[in-house]
Formats: structure tokens, sequence, C-alpha cells
């Protein structure tokens, strides 16, 4: 597989009133191979958004270089920037961005009108960008008389009636319920299957990026938290902050003493887990609620605060140290409120205490 | 109507609902105002006092002087309302789309001439560049060694450039709001789809701004065509008349008889005539193009860079702002700062002289900044109240025939101001149980209120509009009364806007000419009539000087209302 998108030390310099400099975009570093679904994901305001403009050329970098099928097409260092139209990739949007003044055909017929395509050539290829958005008979239909769904189809087959070699797909399906979230999702996978196209995905819905994606990165405050498969950022988290990001998580303050590991504050009894740290001293234990068992009188021993009946599980509430935990176990497993179990935890992830600089720089982001 | 009144009309033993009372009062009010002077005019053109009479408005019609009046208004209108639309289009995506730099000194500047009543800035621009003698056209030929002047604003390209001058700024608001709250995923996705900055500007941009272009155009065809001030300012001197300024003349020239008056109606019907078919043609235009371009995320709109083209356009920009801004204030100040009109700018003639004689020896000015301060506040004040009612009445209370109030209370807004005077003439002139107005004041606050009740309207129904039902009915469940909810629910949650409506009123009213000009009596004159007639005497200079007085009191009232309505947001 060859590259399609290699982003080289790029980075995005602001400067606000209310902020001063602010660093959109780090240092970042990527390669995108031909025919991969890559999503960006990160809270808002992390820089995924600008990155994905830089690339699509609507932004300029402060650093760095962005290479799009093996060509340069932004280079502070050497001068080169490639306006947006000139760099052949197809985006969609959140807001789906159809024009409201030109009807289905029109809309999706643009980008054939302005590379000067012959009629019947165009209306072929409408059709047939149309026919694989679900869109058939629709070409004389002006978008506001159409669904969020039809309008953002329109988008789609607007984006795939070039063949483009990438796709970018900016938060795409956020404006859409549910329901029809999920089909669309659906939809965009078999498209990409059909025209084999890249697609870098930008989302803040997890499920969305797990979902989709062969690789997915995690941003937050413009820097590159961890790239991989979503089943390897989902098991094994580099940091804390992936960790917290990506589904449900449990900290707890421990203290490792000798290779035994104890609540903060607490040397009783230790707590049980499967692999052990690799230091002493204090630190943060991380797991996920489902990696903890509950057992009647093996581990560490504690009392259930509040139990809560989830459909598929059953959602308990307990205190290690002076942390509380969440654990989900299945329903075989019935502890009654205030009584006294046992925790087992499996393959837990061991952190470095917060770094307060990290956080001091989130609030000031914050403040806006 | 007070408090104890509303209580008593509340209870049960009266039978009657307060609702009810005040959708009368609406009513009754509105017949008044609107209906009565509309029926005049009709009825004035239609009856010789005997039977049906159409022979004279068809004479009034075709008569030659008419003709050439109606022919001038109309290519007056097209033309300004044209390039007023070129010039507002350009500086609207200059300012809303393009990275040329001092918006916010450019955007000021645009706010000046709303301030600046239209027949001031077309005295100004008369003294500049009339024929005989304007000081620039005098600068332009002792430069350049001419025998003739070079322009002449007592023309109808100099009426067309006056009312492009002044009305570019109305398409201007209305295409740069659009620019601005366009989603510019809008633009983005063209680009991205592969079209050039200008294919992007062309085809999606300029398309989707019609429907913010077309309202823009229409403000002005309509304010074109019933515009009094600047061809009767610049115009009259050479007998270049339009409709309006012919209604006018007309008036004047038929000193009170019952032929001369049915003429005027008559030309009044001509104008509505006209001024409803541009609003017709417009409408027709309009109809496809309603579309909803504001959505998703708020960002703030991709920039177009200039580049070599930022400073050239930088100073065009600057200079044609200085010279249709700035130079007519300037220009007023000079004059009205100077000895005589027509002496060279020197600091020999340099005097406060003016300023002086206008509020010591003039007891016609100090009577017409006091009556344009009482008619501009009681027209305010009634306009709230009536306004207000009407809005609530349409809205809320919802009779039978609503549609039929609101009709009516917006009708005065869209005809020409001359014309509603004349209908208030003839209404109340003793045509109706005797009473009798002419050469009041009183005759002015009527036709004030006809014509600016709208505005209050507006502003209080949109309000209205957001109150919740729900809110009055929580009211009433905690045991208000109907009058009660009212008064400590639903006017309080709308008072702000009541407050700018009564504002949107005071304004036009401190500024204006239009109505007064065919209403006052000896004793009743305006601000705006003070300044006409000091300078059809002669007294150019102290027209000036009156001019600036005018001038500050707007912008001292128009920062008033900026203070109070922020003080309001912090509350």
């Amino acid at each position: 597989m060859t590259d399609q998108i290699v982003l080289e030390h790029v980075t995005k310099t602001f400067t606000t009133k209310e902020l001063g400099s602010v660093t959109a975009v780090n240092d970042f570093n990527l390669t995108v191979k031909k025919g991969e679904c890559f999503s960006f994901l990160g809270p808002s305001g992390c820089g995924k958004t600008t990155t994905l403009r830089m690339i699509a050329g609507f932004e300029d970098l402060s650093e760095g270089s962005i290479y799009l099928g093996g060509k340069l097409v932004s280079d502070r260092s050497k001068n080169i920037y490639i306006p947006p139209e000139k760099r052949g990739l197809g985006m969609v949007f959140q807001a789906f961005a159809v024009w409201p003044h030109l009807n289905v055909f029109e809309n999706i017929a643009f980008p054939l009108k302005v590379k000067k395509f012959p009629k019947d050539e165009i209306r072929r290829r409408v059709l047939e960008a149309m026919h694989y958005c679900n869109l058939d008979g629709l070409e004389k239909t002006f978008p506001s008389d159409l669904s969020g769904g039809q309008q953002q189809r329109i988008a789609l087959a607007r984006a795939i009636v070039v063949n483009p070699e990438a796709m970018l797909l900016d938060e795409p399906l956020s404006n859409l319920d549910p329901h029809l979230r999920e089909s669309m999702r659906f939809e965009i996978k078999r498209l990409q299957k059909e025209f084999g196209f890249t697609i870098i995905f930008v989302t803040h819905d997890q499920s969305e990026a797990m979902a989709l994606s062969d690789r997915m990165l995690i941003m937050d405050m413009g820097n590159i938290q961890q790239i991989g498969t979503p089943w390897e950022l989902y098991n094994n988290p580099k940091n804390r902050f992936v960790h917290s990001f990506l589904g449900q998580s449990n900290f707890i303050n421990v203290d490792v003493r000798n290779g035994k590991v104890y609540p903060k504050g607490e040397t009783s009894q230790q707590i049980w887990v499967d692999n052990k740290p690799s230091k002493n001293g204090e630190q943060v234990l991380a797991c996920r609620p489902n990696m903890m068992e509950l057992t009647k009188d093996d581990g560490f021993r504690c009392r259930i605060i509040k139990r809560t009946f989830k459909t598929d599980f059953v959602e308990y509430l307990i205190k290690v140290g002076e942390d509380s935990a969440i654990i989900q176990a299945p329903h075989r497993v019935l502890f009654k409120n205030g009584e006294e179990c046992c925790v087992k935890i499996h393959n837990p992830a061991w952190y470095d205490l917060e770094d307060e600089a990290a956080e001091k720089e989130r609030e000031r982001r914050n403040v806006v | 109507m007070t408090n104890k009144d509303f209580l008593k009309l509340e209870g049960k033993k009266s039978g009657i609902s307060m609702d009810k009372i005040m959708t009368i009062f609406c009513y009754v009010a509105l017949i008044a105002v609107v209906i009565l002077p509309v029926f005049m005019i009709i009825y004035y053109t239609f009856w010789d006092g005997s039977k049906i009479d159409f022979e004279m408005f068809r004479s009034v019609l075709f008569q030659k002087e008419n003709l050439r009046a109606m022919k001038n208004t109309l290519i007056i209108a097209v033309f300004a309302t044209l390039f007023a639309t070129l010039v507002g289009v350009f500086f609207a995506w200059l300012l809303g789309r393009s990275d040329i730099p001092m918006k916010g000194f450019m955007k000021f500047l645009f706010s000046i001439p709303f301030m600046i009543p239209p027949f001031l800035a077309a005295m100004s621009w008369d003294m500049m560049f009339s024929g005989r003698g304007g000081y620039v056209n005098k600068l332009l030929m002792s430069l350049f060694n001419l025998a003739n002047a070079p322009l002449n604003i007592n023309s109808i390209p100099g009426i067309i450039i006056i009312e492009v001058v002044y009305y570019f700024p109305f398409v201007y608001m209305q295409v740069v709001s659009a620019l601005e709250r366009m989603d510019p995923t809008l633009e983005e996705s063209a680009r991205i789809a592969g079209a050039n900055q200008m294919y992007v500007i062309r085809k999606i941009t300029l398309p989707l701004t019609v429907p913010a272009i077309s309202s823009g155009v229409l403000l002005v065809l309509i304010t074109s065509l019933s515009n009094y001030g600047i061809p009767s300012m610049v115009g009259y001197s050479k007998g270049i008349f339009t409709l309006p300024t012919m209604i006018v003349e007309l008036m004047n020239r038929s000193g009170g008889s019952f032929v001369g008056i049915r003429q005027a109606a008559a030309l009044s019907i001509v104008l509505v005539i006209v001024v409803a078919i541009a609003l017709v043609i417009q409408r027709r235009l309009l109809t496809h193009g309603r579309y909803d371009i504001i959505k998703g995320k708020s960002m703030r709109p991709m920039l177009i860079k200039l580049r070599g083209a930022k400073i050239p356009l930088l100073v065009f920009s600057l200079f044609f702002l200085t010279l249709i801004v700035i130079a007519p204030i300037v220009m007023i100040l000079l004059v009205s700062f100077n000895r005589a009109y027509g002496l060279p700018f020197t600091m020999e003639n340099f005097t406060v002289m003016h300023y002086v004689n206008v509020f010591t020896k003039n007891a016609m000015v100090k009577d017409s900044v006091k009556n344009s301060l009482f008619l501009a506040f009681s027209a305010g004040a009634i306009c709230l109240v009536l306004g207000t009612m009407l809005a609530y009445v349409i809205y809320k209370v919802k009779p039978k025939g609503g549609t039929i109030l609101e009709m009516l209370a917006v009708l005065p807004y869209s005809l020409p101001g001359t014309v509603m005077s004349i209908g208030c003439i003839l209404a109340w002139s003793g045509a109706f149980f005797g009473i009798s107005l002419y050469n009041t004041i009183w005759i002015i606050l009527v036709a004030y209120i006809a014509r600016y009740l709208s505005y209050v309207l507006k502003s209080s129904s949109a309000a209205l509009q957001q109150v919740h039902p729900s809110l009055e009915e929580a009211a009433r469940s905690c045991g208000a009364s109907h009058y009660e909810a009212l008064k400590d629910v639903t006017l309080p949650l709308i008072k702000p806007a009541m407050l700018s409506g009564f504002f949107l009123v005071f304004l036009p009213c401190m500024r204006e000419l239009t109505t007064s000009i065919l209403l006052y009596g000896p004793k009743s004159r305006t601000l705006g009539v003070a300044i006409y007639q000091l300078r059809i005497n002669g007294q150019i200079n102290q027209a000036a000087a009156l001019s600036v007085i005018t001038i500050l009191l707007i912008i001292i009232m128009n920062n008033l209302v900026k203070y109070i309505t922020r003080d309001r947001r912090k509350l």
C-alpha cells in the first residue's frame, strides 16, 4: 500500500486577543495509507478540525509540510501552497453545506461542471453517484425539501462524483439523529469499499470512530496522544488521557511499596491485581469497570455503596481508599447495598500522577 | 386609560373583557389615523362634489408637467437603485469577505448617513456642487482654469448621485449581514469541488445573497420613489420636479382651493400606484429565493486575501467614503461658521454669529426646536402604547380580522409621507365631526403616529411572539388575574423592545421634513421646516448652523439609545 496523506512536523499557531498565542496543532506527524479509513478523535478544541482544514488547504501551516498522493501541497519553509480547489479532495461538512439555490442534480454536478466535463458525461456520472447514495429520482428536488439524512447523502454524492483519491469528513454525522447516524456510518463504509478512496474522519464521537476506522488517533490540546487501531487504543492506552477519553475508566490513587499495591492512605490491605507496576511510589491505577471482578471472599475487601441495575449488567459503586470505583458485573453476580465483597482487578494500567502543567493549559484554553 | 379603568373593565359586572376593549380601541385608532386619510384621498380624487368623476384624475395623469415629474421620478428611482445596489454590494463584499484593513472605521462611516436627514445631505451637496457657486465647483474652476462649473448637482444626475450616496448603506447593511451569517462551508465545499475564488463568488456567494440584495433593492426603490427632501433641495431651483415634490407644489399653488387640493390628491394616487407596482414587481422577483443560509456551527468566514489590490482598494474606499460621508458634514460645519455664504473659508470670515442669531433673533427657530422635541416625544410615547397594544391584540388576542388590523397599521409605512400628509389634511380639516386640526401641531402629530406606528408594532410584536403563552398561563395559575398577568409578566418581558420602539419613532421624527412641510402652520414649524425655510429665504449660513444643531441632537439621542440598550443587556 502506498502513502496517500503524509503530514510532517505540521504546526499551527494562532494568536488571539483573549489567550495570546495558542498552539492549535503541535508537531503533527502522520502517514495515512491508500484506502485506509483513519479517524481523528478528541474533545472539542483539540485541533482535529484545524488539522483537517490544513490538509484541505483552508488553513495555512505555521510550520511543516503536507503531501497528498506523493505531491507536496503545503510547505511553509518552501512557500508552497496549493489552493483547496487544486488538491483533488472530496470533503463533507457537519452542516452538510449543500447549496440551497441549486437542486440535487445541480449540487452533485457542480464539481464536474467546474472541471468542464462534457454534458452527457456529467449526466451519467451524477446519476451514478445518486444511485450509489440512494438518491434516485430526486434530481429536480431542492435541498430544503429533503431531510437531514438526504442532504448529507447529497453532500456525499457530490464528494464521490469526481472519484477523489481521498475524502475528508468533518463530523459528517453529528447533525443527524442517532438512528440515521448508524445507517449513514454503514453507507460511508460501503461507498469506501466500492470506490476505494482514503478517508480521514474527524469526530468527537468515540463509538463512531471505533466502528469506522482501520486506524485512529486521539488528540488533546494540539498534540497527538496515541495512534493505533481502535482495539489497541482501547486496550493498551498509552497515557491517562487516552484511557479516560475512550470508554469508561476508574482511576484509583495508590501507593506501591515493595511491589505491593496499597490504596493511597491505607496500609491495612493491598489491592489484588494481576499485573504488577514497574516501579514503587505513589501512582494511579487505571482499569475498565468490566475488568473488575466481584467475589465473595477473594481479593480486596470492601463494601457495596450503591447498586444500579442496567439492562445488560449490574453496576456497583465501591470505595477503594479515597477513590470510588464503578464495577460492571453480570447479573449472576449479585450483591446487596451495603454488603461486604471482594474485588480483583484484571489487567490494570499504571500512570504517573497528573501533570499539573497540562491541567493548567487545559484550564487556560477553556476560559474562552 | 388608567390602571383603575382596566381593573374595572376586567370585572365581570361590565360584561366586556379587557381584551375586547383593547381590540375596539385599536380599530378606532387605526380608522382615525389610517383609514380616514386614505379614504379622503380617494374620495377627493373621484368625487367632484356631486358625482363620481374620473375626468379630473385622467387630466391630472396626462398633464404634461405631471408626466414629466413621473418620468423624472422613475428615472431617478431606477438609476439610484441600480447604482446604490452596485456600490452597496461592493462594499458589503469588501468588508464582509476580504482582508481589507480599517474595517471598523469604515463600518462607522457607513452608519453616519443613517443619522443625517436626507434633505440636510442634499443641502450640503448643493453647497459643494451647485452649478452657481458651489464651493467645490469654484475650487475646481480656479484649479483648472475652467470657465464653467464642471459639475452641476442641480440636475437629474445630481439627484441620482445624492440618492446613491445616501441609500447605498441600506443595501450594504442587508448584504453584509447576510455575508457574515452565511455558513462558510457553503463556499468551502465549492472550493473543494474544484472551483476557484472568482467562480465561487459568481456561482455560490452572489446567488446566495440574492434575497438580501433584493430586500435592499426594495428598500432603496421605495424610499427613492417617495423621497421629498433630496429632489426638493437640489431640483426645485431648476424646476426639476418629481412626484412627491410636484404634489407639494400643487398643494401650495392651490392656496386651499377645492380643485387644487383635488389635483394634489389625484397625483398622490398616481404616486401610490407607482410605488405599488414597484412592490409587486419586487415581490414577483423574490418569490423563488427564500432559503436558509445560516446553519451549523458559527465559524468565522474565510477572508479573501486581496494581496496586491489591497492598498489601491483601501485608498479608493477611504477616498470615496470621505467624499460622501465626511465632506457633506464638514461643508455644513464650515458654512455655519462662515460670515456669509459664498465667501471663502478664511480666518477673517470666521464667526459664531449665526449660532447666536439662530437662537436669539429668530422666534421661528426657537419654536421649531420646541415643536420637534414635543412632536418626537409625544409621537414616540403614543406609538409606544398604541403599537404595543396593537401587537398584543394581533398576536395574543387574535380577534377576527386581526390580519386587517396588521395590514392597516403597516400600510402607512409603504405609503409616501407626502401622500399620508395630504390625507391627513383632507381628513382633519373639519371633514369629520367638525374637528379641524389644520395649521396646528396636532395634525403633524397625527401624521407622525400614522407613519411611524408600524415601527413599534414590529419591534413589540417580535418580542411578544417570543413570550410563550405558558408564561402568562403560569401567572394565571398562580392566582394572577388576566390584567395582573399582563402587567407583571408579559409587559416587563417586552419592555426592552417597547423602549427601542420608542426611539425608532423618536429619531426619525426629529429629522422629519416630508410630512411637516405640508402640515406646518404659523406656530407649528419643525426643525426640518425651519432649516428649509431659512435656506429658501437665503439665510443659508443660519440654515447650516441649525443643521449642525439638529445633527448634534440626533447624535446625542442616538448615543443615548445605545447607552440605554447596553445597560439593558447588563441586567
